[in-house]
């Protein structure tokens, strides 16, 4: 069952006010990830406090690099159902779990941050894992 | 790990994803709750059974590692008395 809103929302906010663009229904799903060029990061996002309270900042350090995916989504596992599980077909080989981030290059999963990779990890861990990936697949 | 408690207030292991073995030669992975005289209790778990495994155990690791804990259960209890070894943090497996 989804969670009151107002209690998301804020985690919404904290990668919407980095210019992640939120993706909350199929159709959305859809036309970005259906119509694949370059490189696509997804990040699913999670109400639990500590895998994804770490995960969120952790993400906004790695996308200060210069080096970066083209374009970078969000869906919210456990709130928008319907988008999560529809972004999930485009990296299906991958189990569920959240947070967890996918990077696509061309359509094709090339990275994929877990969530047992994220647990009782800070921040600046997981930023710079995150910007191995980047290096080793976003570079021009 | 580095010293740093994932869950505060919670042991160490708290909220992290671990492997365990057991007497029977099922091998679990999954997130760690807590551990009781009863066993250990495991979130979110993927089961290894020894003798009906299509890959081995190290294979069966690489696999979970690759493309994440393939979930069977939702909560499971490793009984102390059949527990083997210490729990291992997936991330820290070196195969």
């Amino acid at each position: 069952m989804p969670y009151d809103e107002r209690l998301v929302a804020p985690m919404r906010a904290e990668l919407t006010g980095l210019g992640v663009k939120e993706l909350r229904t199929v159709t959305e799903v859809d036309q970005v990830l259906g119509d694949p060029a370059g490189t696509q990061l997804v990040f699913v996002n999670s109400v639990c406090g500590c895998a994804a309270g770490s995960a969120r900042p952790g993400l906004a350090r790695a996308l200060q690099s210069p080096v970066k995916p083209a374009s970078v989504f969000t869906v919210f596992a456990g709130q928008d159902l319907e988008a999560t599980a529809r972004a999930r077909s485009y990296f299906a080989d991958y189990q569920p779990s959240s947070p967890s981030v996918a990077l696509l290059k061309d359509g094709e999963v090339v990275y994929f941050l877990h969530r047992y990779q994220i647990e009782g990890r800070g921040p600046e861990a997981i930023a710079a894992e995150l910007n191995a990936a980047f290096s080793a697949h976003c570079a021009a | 790990m580095s010293g740093h408690v994932f869950h505060p207030g919670h042991e160490a292991l708290h909220g992290i994803t671990v492997v365990l073995d057991d007497r029977d030669g099922r091998t679990y992975v999954g997130r760690y709750h807590e551990a009781t005289p009863r066993g250990v209790m495991l979130h979110d778990v993927a089961v290894r059974e020894a003798g009906a495994a299509a890959l081995d155990r190290e294979a069966w690791l690489k696999r979970q590692l690759k493309f994440g804990v393939q979930v069977t259960h939702r909560t499971l209890l490793v009984p102390q008395e059949a527990a083997v070894g210490p729990l291992t943090r997936l991330t820290d497996l070196m195969l």
